[in-house]
């Protein structure tokens, strides 16, 4: 199960957190702190996993940002950084080549998106195109001038 | 979008962000945070806001919650939102309760309803965003209001409702497993649901069910087989491939499950051989979603009734990994060859170098994964290695986490292993000295436990560990600042055995005690375990019929100590006083020597209380009432009993609860006999008095748990002679005992020669440092490389036959699998997202080579550093460092679209430098239209380029 995702610039600044247990502010802080600190001063060769407080958490770094996932011992770490991906490459045709500046103004928009990648801590959909349809039938409804350029029916 | 369209939001939300992104320290930030704060506050309490000002205020909040700060005060006008009819109000409402609230937040109860209503809607999109919040919000008393609402939903016409319905009862079932017991068979018809989305969500309730039990779904390994056979073939619509593999994430999940339902069950894991081997085939090894899926499918090897076949299988993906460069995939190795060496361990000794380097390696994370593997394959030969390898690993490491869970491995190997008493007192003295106060105090506990029951060979060898224990501890004494569990320690077993083989006198013993007191005045816990180890010498002298003189510094002691703030402190040096003037028969039967190992029975009735009760009551006292009899009380620690009765109980009680009962006086008398006899009284409140005030010296940390009764193991005796009950069968496994002069011959003991000429050959070229093959050897039994030194041969015991058959199929099975693997074309693309320009996914490139790339390189200037710094002079670094990496240099040839990460030539020309400019120029992005379109609209918004960080405008998929 994913426990949360955090996506942290290299600066440290939080861009977009997502908590799926319950996690008091004051432990939310402490976390993105500890994990920060972490992660960001891990060299580029290095593996994308981390041990931490007995969980491992996955990270992979787009351009300067780093999406990170916290997960059980016992889950399979390199299925998890395919999920990263999966959900950067899902964003980067909503966004039409996403960049942290699209999630920067938009991050309630990313939340969206992630809300139909991830439910309760477990991958949802694997297929783009379905999560691609329904963010798309939401724009539409929702009559908000929409930005939905790569994404087709068909 | 925001490219073409714009980011909708009002001027002063943009500003906010902007500032927020051009803050240079968390003090700026947090005062515009604090600023912005006070502004929401007011504002959102103004009467008659239109809602799209309301959703903006909402997403406001969000965004200074995410930062860290908090927005409770607007968590109620979130909740209002999902009232409304809009759906683009509501959703916003939604998500921003379901970001803001946890599952135990009292403003829940007003959103039931709502979800509710939602939950039934004849629009499918209210009913997804009500599932989404359904996940996130509802406990297990709010189940029951939506669970049939979303039993209904499991029957949607709509895909995404079912599979959002899906996950709900999952959570549901996560929550309170016993709501949705009657419901677990829609699980298995939603199995065969005709959307692969709900069925791959149904797969996720599944695993954990079947993890919790086995025997029920045995019936559905066939079935669970043959999707993944159709999943392997490519029957699923092209739109669940991921870079070209078919519905990676489903085959993922099936063989979890598989793996459950094969473990040890050899007619349902025949049933799988088949379509495991198929998927080995099939997986692209040269793409990481293929090695995860690979790695899952070792997992499922290892776990279920082993197949040669398909050991040989695993073993060759495990060696890929192992030689692989990327550390991922090293990483996996490491972990894929621990899980498989519990079935064939003779498979560790071909990667005994490859396992060295990981353990030299400089990743952290590599280092610990390769320590853990070597934990799994300790044995008594080469438990010296490993145990100082571990030790010398935690002494470097910070992280308190991990420094416990390695110290205790430490113990746990050196009790199980240990070749000699004196590695065993060495290697535990080296752990606690570096763990310090980190190790478990049961830890602590077994040591002692072990130092007095000894390894139960012979009486000779039990007294030479207390002689080295003691001798060994003398020594330590003399370190300057050890920490409070070793102390403990050392001063009980100096007190037991510190003049039991005469070798030293007993005012030399107590000399040392008496400045281990000193030295640590501070610790009270440890001034408890010296004085009562005074208390035993000296006992121990006056029984042995020999003068006691106390020494002066001693007596110094004893004179604060009697008149010390601690009761416990004081109790103890009373005690002392009394055992010093009695006569020697009268000490002997106090304290007899070396009793410690006694059982000594707890009346747990307190039977011998009996008649007091009986006079109390005849008094006119009230009778105990027990606890389960008592409502209402104020139940401090047995909460989770209460949890868990009103699970069952299913409803929300809005009842006043009823007022405590005046039971107080029964108790007093109870209180008083306790303080003053310490007797266990079953009353939890006073329990937890008991243990404060009297300090017991031990594991009673965990005194306010939430069990009633006293907990006795493990915990200091407070009468009689100082001992520790009897291990439970609960306080663990390291009560039992090693035989440690035996010799354990193990399968991998036995190396096998073939296998490893195959492998010498192999890696013969590569240059081998010669500490390293020292290592191997002492690792894995003395077989490293191409040399037959006689050290192998001593270990080759019996190189049994069928391994050395089994090394020829697997080299056979290897050469057909590369050839067949060479056969295999990649498939054609079959990524259809309509786009023309499809590009970032480039399904020709290798995502692990791509994954390196994106990585900047090492010489970059951190610019997490020069963040707080002034502002553009010091980026100028940052920003030629980022535009220093040459495409070909990072990325990899293969990926058509490097350059778009500088597509943004406006910017750059603003940014100025001519070696940007010439970089812009020869860039073409992947799709320069968007970026300039994006780029106009922020300088419209006025974050210019200058802003500290030009990684903001990079795409994020190279």
């Amino acid at each position: 199960m994913i426990h949360f995702v955090l996506l942290i610039s290299r600066q440290g600044k939080v861009r977009l957190t997502k908590w799926y247990l319950p996690y008091s502010q004051k432990e939310r802080t402490k976390v993105i702190r500890e994990l920060g600190g972490v992660i960001l001063s891990r060299g580029p060769k290095l593996c994308n996993f981390v041990d931490w407080r007995g969980f491992k958490v996955v990270y992979k770094r787009y351009a300067s940002l780093y999406f990170c996932m916290c997960i059980d011992q016992d889950d399979n770490e390199l299925e998890v950084l395919e999920i990263i991906h999966h959900f950067v490459e899902i964003l980067d045709r909503y966004f039409g080549s996403v960049c942290e500046l699209d999630l920067i103004f938009n991050f309630h928009k990313a939340y969206y998106i992630l809300d139909e990648l991830l439910l309760a801590g477990e991958l949802q959909e694997s297929s783009k195109k379905t999560v691609a349809r329904l963010i798309a039938a939401q724009v539409f409804c929702l009559m908000e001038p929409c930005c939905f350029s790569g994404f087709t029916f068909q | 979008m925001g490219s073409q369209g714009g980011f909708y939001q009002s001027k002063e939300f943009l500003d906010l962000v902007k500032s927020i992104g051009e803050a240079r320290s968390k003090a700026e930030e947090d005062r515009i945070v604090l600023g912005e704060i006070e502004t929401l506050k007011r504002r959102i309490s103004e009467p008659d806001i239109p809602k799209r000002k309301m959703k903006e205020y909402i997403i406001r909040l969000v965004y200074v919650e995410m930062l860290g700060h908090d927005a409770s005060f607007g968590y109620i006008h979130a909740v209002k939102m999902t009232h409304d009819n809009s759906l683009l109000v509501k959703r916003t409402g939604y998500l921003a309760v379901t970001l803001f609230l946890n599952e135990d937040h009292d403003l829940i109860i007003l959103i039931v309803n709502t979800i509710q209503k939602d939950l039934t809607s004849d629009n499918y999109l209210v009913v997804c965003a009500a599932l989404n919040a359904v996940c996130k919000l509802i406990n297990e008393e709010t189940i029951p209001a939506v669970l049939p609402l979303v039993v209904e939903l499991l029957a949607h016409p709509k895909e995404a409702v079912r599979k959002k319905a899906i996950m709900a009862l999952h959570r549901f079932y996560q929550k309170s497993p016993s709501s949705v017991s009657h419901l677990l068979s829609n699980f298995r018809k939603r199995l065969c649901d005709n959307d692969p989305g709900v069925m791959g969500a149904t797969l996720c309730p599944l695993f954990e069910l079947i993890t919790i039990d086995v025997n029920s779904y045995k019936d559905l390994v066939m079935s669970f087989v043959s999707i993944l056979k159709q999943v392997a073939e490519r029957r699923l619509p092209k739109a669940y491939d991921y870079h070209q593999m078919p519905a990676p994430f489903i085959q993922i999940k099936l063989l979890k499950i598989l793996a459950l339902l094969g473990s040890g069950d050899k007619q349902a894991s025949e049933n799988m051989y088949a379509v495991v081997g198929d998927i080995f085939k099939k997986c692209d090894s040269s793409s990481n979603i293929g090695n995860a899926v690979l790695y899952e499918c070792i997992c499922c090897v290892s776990t279920i009734y082993s197949n040669p076949k398909l050991l040989e299988f695993a073993a060759d993906a495990i060696s890929r990994f192992l030689k692989s460069d990327s550390h991922n995939l090293k990483y996996m190795g490491i972990d894929a060859l621990g899980r498989l060496i519990k079935i064939s361990p003779e498979i560790a000794e071909q990667h005994q170098l490859a396992v060295i380097d990981c353990l030299e390696d400089p990743d952290d994370t590599l280092k610990r994964k390769t320590l853990e593997l070597l934990y799994k394959m300790t044995k008594s030969t080469n438990v010296e290695v490993i145990v100082d390898r571990m030790i010398d690993y935690m002494i470097n490491i910070n992280d308190n986490h991990y420094k416990t869970e390695i110290a205790s491995r430490c113990v746990e190997l050196a009790e199980q292993f240990a070749p000699s008493n004196q590695w065993f007192i060495q290697t535990m003295n080296k752990v606690f000295m570096h763990a310090g106060d980190l190790v478990n105090t049961k830890v602590a506990h077994n040591l002692m436990r072990l130092i007095a029951e000894g390894f139960g060979e012979d009486d000779d060898t039990d007294s030479q560990l207390r002689s080295s224990a003691v001798e060994s501890y003398l020594h330590i004494l003399g370190e300057s600042k050890l920490p409070s569990v070793f102390l403990q320690v050392i001063c009980w077993v100096l007190g037991e055995y510190g003049t039991a083989d005469g070798k030293y006198s007993a005012s030399y013993i107590t000399g040392k005690l008496c400045d281990v007191a000193e030295a640590y005045s501070s610790d009270e816990t440890v001034k408890a375990y010296a004085v009562t180890a005074l208390t035993k010498i000296y006992a121990f002298e006056i029984a042995a019929g020999r003068k006691v003189d106390m020494l002066p510094e001693c007596q110094s002691l004893m004179e604060e100590f009697l008149a010390s703030h601690s009761t416990d402190l004081q109790q103890r040096a009373y005690e002392l006083q009394a055992v010093i003037g009695l006569d020697a028969h009268a000490v002997e039967s106090i304290m007899p020597s070396d009793a410690n190992c006694e059982d000594i029975e707890v009346d747990k009735n307190l039977s011998f209380l009996t008649g007091y009760i009986q006079d109390s009551i005849e008094n006119g006292a009230q009778p105990y009432i027990p606890e389960n009899e008592r409502s209402g009380m104020l139940k401090i620690s047995n909460f989770r009993n209460q949890d868990h009765h009103e699970t069952s109980a299913h409803s929300l009680r809005f009842e006043a609860y009823e007022l405590p009962k005046q039971t107080v006086q029964s108790r007093i008398p109870l209180t008083s006999l306790a303080s003053t006899e310490i007797v266990p009284v079953p009353e939890p409140i006073y329990v937890r008095e008991i243990y404060q005030t009297t300090t017991v010296p031990s594991a009673s940390s965990d005194a306010g748990s939430t069990e009633l009764k006293l907990r006795l193991d493990g915990v200091q005796k407070k009468w009689g002679r100082q001992t520790h009950s009897p291990a439970t069968s609960t306080s663990s496994s390291t009560s039992q005992k090693t035989d440690n002069g035996i010799t354990q011959v193990d399968g991998s003991n036995t190396s096998n020669s073939r296998t490893l000429e195959t492998y010498d050959s192999r890696k013969q070229q590569v240059e081998i440092t010669p500490e390293k093959q020292k290592l191997a050897a002492s690792l894995f039994g003395g077989s490293s490389k191409s040399e037959k030194k006689p050290a192998t041969g001593h270990k080759i015991s019996k190189p049994s036959s069928h391994i050395v058959e089994r090394s020829h199929v697997r080299k056979s099975s290897l050469e057909i699998a590369s050839e067949k693997k060479a056969s295999i074309q990649p498939p054609p693309d079959l990524l259809d997202f309509g786009e023309p320009t499809v590009n970032s996914a480039a399904p020709s490139v290798d995502p692990f080579k791509e994954l390196e790339g994106l990585l900047e390189p090492t010489t970059q200037v951190d610019s997490a550093e020069n963040h707080g710094s002034t502002a553009a002079a010091t980026k100028s670094p940052d920003i030629m460092g980022l535009y220093t990496e040459t495409p070909a240099g990072i990325y990899n040839k293969d990926d058509s679209d490097i350059l778009s990460g500088l597509s943004n030539p406006p910017v750059r020309n603003m940014l100025g430098g001519t070696r940007s400019m010439q970089v812009a120029q020869s860039s073409k992005g992947r799709n320069l239209k968007n970026s300039l379109e994006k780029d106009a609209l922020v300088r419209q918004m006025g974050v210019t380029p200058s802003s500290p960080n030009p990684n903001l405008f990079k795409d994020l998929l190279g």
